[in-house]
């Protein structure tokens, strides 16, 4: 488009669309913005609260790996973490914006909570666990249904939907901590019935669960019937139409195969961890995930990474707070910075700035 | 008097969903759905508090309306500095919406707690001193009245002055037409780019304002930081609730405030005590409002009643 206005000043840059960028040079993009984005918070915790970078880099590390107890813990947080976003990832690859993830699993960890108070001692203990199994992932499977017909017939934004079934999820399960607790201290204490059973380790069922499904959902989008179809409703509607998918059936069922992944995370939260549930069981993991599975570009298999990333943070930045005094807010200002670098940095994986004076290519 | 005092409430409260719908309504007109906003209204507090806490020294000597004036400036800029990094990296940098939104939400509550906690520790939340200055001129009253102060009038007039610019401008059409296509608006020579930095950082500075007359008007104590988040996703309900029109979010944020206060209210009017348990599903009330709205606008189709056509979607020129 310049070259036809050589009359006019030419703009200092301009935009083009890279072609596909190699993978070890997308993935060094990717490591530089993460180290920049390190660097920077260092030298702004050391100006703003004066903390030593390096002492606070070790304690980043040993907030994950210092101890046995805390490797466990990290893996722990990563499988949950990373459950929710394989939960959400096949929506996404079909452009479906369901940003309720956080609303599904929490009905997901409530339907599991429902089955320990009414059956719980009723029923034998492995009965009981599936019965919650099933009941968590009919309950995600409907959240997401929800949104998801009324996004089928009528092409209701789904964004907005979702958004709001969070908040629906979370008064419904303030409702049901009311009713459950008679003292009304909302607060329920932990249930003695409906564990996971445990193997090894506390969580290594857990952690093992998450492992085998990553797989499953990579072999579900890329090798199957359904993931083709997914890809192709998510690249364009009318593609889909025209080779005779059925857009709104896919809609539907990938939105309830999306729910009740989250509703399975809900199960795991549920009955390998917190053994009961309170209105942050999830604790804005939903959202984190949207971020996790976006910055693995919807890959199971990269998203096992971005997950591990954000994980490390997380409990560094906490392990920061903790060693050096500062308000528990803290990890989240740092998370939120080194988002905002990965996130920035897809920029220079798919576009390429080209300045005025040519030859002069920015990175 | 317990009705009069609910109504008054449900006004004043209202107003914070006022302020931050007002915001995101601009900003979701130029097609940019930000979830940031609970984090912009928090952030946009906390600076109007730092500036408030930077003048305590001077507060017999300056006058009120300098005071509320500085911190009213210290909010917008703030709250416009996380729009500006929102648009940065959605605009400029083509990155996804949704992700840097939610991204902002924790970026910036973030910023809140430790920004707000560190001010309580040092001091003694000393900005509070502001209250009777933002409550004027109603400081004296004793019932809901109180919570009408300044920042009441600026949000009823900015709602207004939006609503005209939007649709009684050029200026505003210009802007609904990024937000409907913005490869269009491009063509016709409208520097869509510019048009979007302007209404978003504009957008999340009114927004800001939410935050800050949460605290230094309706709450006015120091734990309220902890709660804007809540109310700023309220004010993203609010957007769809009323249309995308600020004039409906006048009407809409006294609704969202009925029903958001209704049951501390509902037992002294109705001469009834309510089951505690109720409580959530009050609280409940305002999304599936939401909801139902959301869902009746895309069944009936009118068109002057959709999102923006391009909200969510980032344009690229070389891409049409």
């Amino acid at each position: 488009m310049d070259n036809n206005n050589h009359k006019e000043k030419q703009p200092l840059f301009h935009i083009t669309k890279r072609n596909e960028m190699p993978v070890w040079q997308a993935m060094s993009v990717r490591v530089i913005a993460v180290m920049a984005a390190l660097l920077l918070c260092m030298i702004l915790s050391f100006i703003l609260i004066g903390i030593n970078p390096g002492k606070m880099l070790v304690s980043m590390i040993t907030g994950s790996f210092g101890s046995q107890r805390r490797v466990w813990k990290f893996f722990k947080d990563l499988a949950v973490l990373l459950c929710i976003s394989l939960a959400v990832t096949p929506a996404f690859r079909m452009k479906f914006w369901n940003i309720g993830a956080e609303g599904q699993t929490l009905i997901g960890c409530l339907a599991s909570v429902a089955c320990i108070i009414n059956l719980g001692g009723k029923v034998s203990e492995p009965l009981l666990v599936i019965i919650m199994l099933a009941a968590s992932l009919a309950a995600g499977a409907i959240w997401g249904l929800i949104p998801a017909i009324f996004k089928a017939i009528w092409d209701t934004n789904e964004t907005l939907f979702t958004l709001m079934m969070n908040y629906i999820a979370t008064f419904i399960v303030s409702y049901y901590l009311m009713v459950w607790t008679p003292s009304g201290s909302s607060t329920l204490g932990a249930l003695k019935y409906g564990f996971l059973p445990v193997v090894f380790h506390n969580y290594f069922l857990l952690i093992l669960v998450v492992v085998i499904l990553t797989v499953l959902i990579y072999v579900y989008l890329n090798y199957s019937k359904h993931g083709y179809e997914i890809s192709v409703v998510g690249e364009s509607r009318r593609t889909a139409l025209y080779i005779g998918i059925n857009v709104k059936k896919v809609i539907v069922r990938t939105m309830a195969l999306s729910g009740a992944l989250c509703g399975l995370a809900g199960f795991l939260i549920v009955s390998a961890l917190d053994h009961s549930i309170t209105t942050n069981s999830v604790g804005g993991q939903g959202f984190t995930a949207i971020m996790v599975s976006w910055l693995a570009k919807f890959n199971p298999l990269a998203m096992a990474g971005t997950s591990a990333l954000i994980t490390f943070l997380n409990q560094g930045a906490s392990q920061i707070s903790t060693d050096f005094n500062i308000d528990s807010a803290f990890p989240n200002i740092i998370v939120g910075i080194i988002i905002f670098f990965i996130i920035g940095c897809e920029f220079f994986i798919y576009y390429k700035v080209n300045f005025r004076h040519k030859g002069k290519e920015a990175k | 008097m317990s009705i009069v005092n609910y109504l008054l409430s449900a006004f004043s409260i209202g107003i914070i969903f006022l302020l931050g719908a007002t915001g995101e309504i601009i900003t979701e007109k130029v097609g940019h759905l930000n979830l940031g906003i609970p984090g912009v209204m928090s952030v946009g507090a906390t600076g109007g508090c730092i500036a408030l806490q930077a003048m305590y020294k001077y507060r017999d000597v300056l006058p009120g309306w300098l005071i509320v004036l500085v911190a009213l400036l210290a909010c917008f800029i703030c709250a416009g500095l996380m729009g500006l990094l929102y648009c940065f990296i959605t605009v400029s940098l083509h990155s996804n919406q949704n992700v840097t939104g939610l991204a902002l939400t924790t970026f910036g509550v973030g910023i809140t707690k430790y920004e707000m906690s560190k001010l309580t520790r040092i001091g003694a939340h000393e900005y509070l001193y502001a209250l009777p200055i933002f409550r004027q001129p109603f400081s004296d009253s004793t019932n809901a009245l109180k919570y009408c102060g300044v920042m009441t009038f600026i949000a009823l007039f900015i709602a207004i002055a939006v609503s005209f610019v939007l649709y009684r401008t050029k200026v505003g059409l210009n802007l609904r037409a990024v937000g409907e296509s913005a490869a269009t608006a491009d063509a016709v020579g409208i520097n869509v780019t510019a048009y979007k930095y302007v209404a978003t950082i504009i957008g999340s500075g009114i927004a800001g304002f939410g935050g800050l007359y949460y605290i230094m008007d309706y709450a006015g104590s120091q734990e309220a930081y902890l709660s804007i988040e809540a109310l700023g996703w309220l004010s993203v309900a609010l957007v769809i609730f009323s249309l995308w029109k600020p004039l409906v979010c006048v009407f809409g944020s006294f609704v969202f405030g009925l029903l958001y206060i209704a049951n501390a209210y509902a037992a002294s009017i109705l001469g009834i005590t309510l089951p505690m348990k109720l409580t959530p599903i009050m609280k409940l009330l305002p999304y599936v409002a939401t909801v139902i709205i959301l869902v009746l606008t895309s069944i009936r189709k009118r068109r002057e009643n959709q999102p923006p056509a391009g909200l969510g979607i980032t344009y690229f020129r070389e891409e049409r």
